[in-house]
């Protein structure tokens, strides 16, 4: 049984991490109707981003107190990032037809991936992002694990699961209770009349990619201290299963995409554990998880909670 | 309806992405100069030069120019003039194909050195082999490269333009497992490997000679090479209770593992092959990969009396990157080629003539290399067997037992 729970810890750490991603994929799709395939790299700035202000200013310390300002630094890159891809990819595009944006998102997207493999160490004294680069590691958030009954808990799961519970009860704060938030919904539901009613689009556009940035960094942050490494391509998978969580939990409702990245991470690891013989192991995991997706979207085409957007015809 | 027709672009375009990514080579070309009047033959070389596995890649390029740049100073081959094409396969088996596809199409070329990686040599060799192009590999392990698929059983060559000049999994494996069970006492042992040829075939061999000698394999166990968070296999492996964990596959992934499971509480030793001997993997390892194993071919280089020239000459040529693991096994590669064309150019008019004369010369190499003698047998596999366990201490791989195997 321990086992069992033991797995269970692992698939929602895993599922945190997709939760934190498959927010800014569902909150742009919200809005603009765009999948916006570069997300994954948002995420992996993030993670470089933290590695930098490491290097800079702390390299060879471990105290816990570097956190928070490794965050805001890797908050500052993603959203950065986030905000110039707005800018100059996709708001030139806001008016063309559908396939245009979605084929800009991937072309952002192998840019930035071979951006960061090229020029990472063109900054003196940074290491080459050519090969995976070590993750600093913090005192209080790794380290030795702890045991609960039998059940090995990470520090670096708690500190991506509380990283989901912070993240997920301010964005709904956010959402539902400031002029900001509403706006946002109002703009998902008709930016036309929107419009009218004197709410800025385009700002609202920029809010939603920023809220989808903060979280992709959050999570960087956490791949890195989990992992103990990152590389240029780890946005690239990490996108794809956020994406897929996005899609189960219904693309455009956020708490969709919580749920979905949870539901995602559990079945990878309960299908290391449970499915035995040739079908079972690691190297089946991302199948059974995909099995998963496409039953949901046999059966319920808007996702596990439903897509709460409203289409626009 | 449009947003479904949405997630159907969507989901064509991520497929689509998926084959791109895999696609694009980067070469890193690199050549010697020459004098005017002298004929040119081409000595290629394969391998990773970009991404994960570059640090191994870059050290097998830089000896092979650097027995080039020797030859052509020393006039080894009089009338001619060597040069060195290196080509990057990015670890990948359509990339080393299209690499080695380039190279057959150079007239100029007569011998490449090469692969880093089995699953990469699985497609070069056909290729050269259809040339007439050598072959010699300085680090593929896996024995099907040159004994067959059936090699326990009923060996036969399988090309004869391959060569290598490290021992195979066919003795690297059973040597780490006599190791384990007899020089450290355990008997117990959970397997991962990364399903690609190099760790397969080493697991499967380990394996073998350990439940031979009569220990227990607890959980036997994949992960995906890609991906880098390994909680899930772990926890699965720890119930066993293995007294150490056996890994088939390289740093990339073996120095996380490492960390990830003595993070996640499973504080036994990871030992692993030639693919995991590599500094870059005690950095990803972290602090507590202190007390990992791992063989890798021949005795380390820097022991050995025949190995101090090569050392002082690399660095004395100025390469920005190390030697690393198979620097010497390159540098030995390309001498035995250059030994080769000695004979095989002697009278010849042009490279692409002097083919067939090079691989029948090749076969007939015998001289003292960097890493102890060099010859090859029937099968193309080098002559020499010997292995070292290398242990993680302070931060640094220090050899503990270096031993000539003998098949019992």
């Amino acid at each position: 049984m321990s086992q069992f729970f033991q797995q269970l810890v692992n698939g929602l750490t895993l599922g945190s991490l997709y939760a934190l991603i498959a927010v800014g994929y569902t909150v742009v799709y919200g809005i603009v109707q765009l999948i916006n395939f570069a997300h994954g790299e948002v995420f992996m700035i993030g993670a470089f981003g933290a590695l930098s202000v490491y290097l800079l200013f702390f390299d060879g310390q471990t105290g816990v107190w570097i956190l928070p300002l490794m965050i805001i630094g890797a908050m500052l890159c993603s959203v950065g990032v986030a905000v110039l891809m707005e800018r100059f990819a996709y708001r030139p595009l806001r008016n063309a037809p559908r396939l245009a944006p979605l084929i800009t998102a991937i072309g952002v997207s192998v840019f930035l991936q071979e951006f960061v493999r090229l020029f990472y160490d063109k900054i003196p004294t940074f290491p080459s992002a050519k090969q995976n680069i070590p993750f600093p590691q913090i005192d209080v958030v790794t380290g030795k694990a702890l045991e609960v009954g039998g059940v090995t808990i990470q520090r670096a799961a708690i500190f991506t699961v509380a990283a989901l519970i912070v993240c997920a009860a301010l964005l709904w704060y956010f959402v539902n209770r400031t002029k900001s938030g509403r706006a946002m919904l109002a703009v998902s539901q008709d930016p036309d009349t929107s419009r009218l009613m004197g709410i800025n689009v385009d700002r609202i556009i920029v809010v939603a990619f920023v809220l989808g940035a903060v979280l992709a960094a959050v999570a960087g942050i956490s791949q890195g201290l989990q992992n103990a490494n990152i590389d240029f391509r780890m946005g690239f998978i990490a996108g794809l299963k956020a994406f897929t969580a996005a899609v189960l939990g219904g693309i455009g409702n956020i708490q969709g995409a919580v749920v979905g990245g949870l539901v995602l991470g559990i079945a990878e690891s309960m299908a290391i554990q449970y499915i035995p013989g040739q079908f079972g192991g690691s190297s089946w995991k991302d199948v059974w998880a995909f099995v998963i997706l496409i039953l949901v979207l046999v059966f319920r085409p808007q996702g596990l909670l439903g897509a709460r957007v409203v289409d626009r015809a | 309806m449009r947003q479904r027709s949405v997630m159907r672009v969507g989901a064509t375009l991520m497929v689509a992405s998926l084959a791109l990514t895999a696609c694009g080579s980067r070469n890193s070309g690199g050549s010697s100069g020459g004098g005017s009047s002298n004929k040119v033959a081409k000595i290629g070389v394969i391998a990773p030069l970009s991404g994960n596995l570059s640090a191994l890649g870059l050290g097998i390029q830089n000896s092979v120019k650097l027995a080039i740049d020797q030859a052509n100073k020393n006039n080894t081959i009089p009338g001619w003039t060597l040069e060195l094409d290196a080509k990057d396969d990015e670890a990948k088996p359509d990339t080393g194909k299209n690499a080695a596809t380039a190279l057959a199409s150079d007239k100029e070329v007569i011998g490449v050195v090469g692969t880093l990686n089995s699953s990469v040599s699985q497609s070069v060799q056909p290729v050269l082999a259809s040339a007439k192009i050598v072959q010699v590999s300085p680090a593929n392990t896996n024995p099907s490269l040159t004994q067959g698929a059936n090699w326990q059983t009923s060996p036969a060559r399988t090309y004869p333009t391959y060569f290598r000049t490290c021992t195979t999994d066919a003795v690297q494996g059973p040597f780490a497992a006599r190791y384990l069970f007899e020089k450290v006492g355990i008997k117990s042992v959970a397997t991962v490997h990364d399903k690609k040829a190099y760790g397969q075939g080493l697991v499967g061999t380990f394996s073998d000679e350990f439940k031979r000698l009569g220990g227990t394999i607890t959980s036997a166990q994949t992960i995906n090479p890609d991906e880098s968070n390994y909680q899930a296999v772990i926890s699965k492996v720890k119930p066993s209770n293995p007294q150490a964990i056996y890994y088939g596959g390289e740093y990339p992934n073996a120095g996380p593992l490492s960390q990830q499971m003595k993070a996640a509480g499973l504080n036994v030793p990871l030992m692993g092959g030639d693919g995991i001997y590599d500094p870059k993997y005690i950095s990803l390892g972290g602090k507590t990969s202190e007390g990992d194993l791992a063989t890798s071919v021949g005795a380390p280089v820097e022991t050995l009396e025949s190995a101090k020239k090569f050392i002082s000459d690399y660095n004395a040529a100025g390469f920005k990157d190390p030697y690393a693991a198979y620097g010497g096994y390159s540098y030995d590669a390309a001498t035995a080629i250059i030994d080769a064309l000695k004979v095989s150019l002697k009278d010849a008019k042009d490279a692409e003539s002097a083919r067939q004369a090079t691989i029948d010369a090749l076969g007939k190499v015998s001289f003292d290399g960097v890493t102890g003698k060099v010859g090859f047998d029937q099968y193309g596999d080098s002559t020499a067997k010997v292995l070292t366990v290398y242990k993680v201490q302070g931060g640094k791989w220090v050899a503990v037992n270096t031993e000539d195997f003998a098949k019992k």
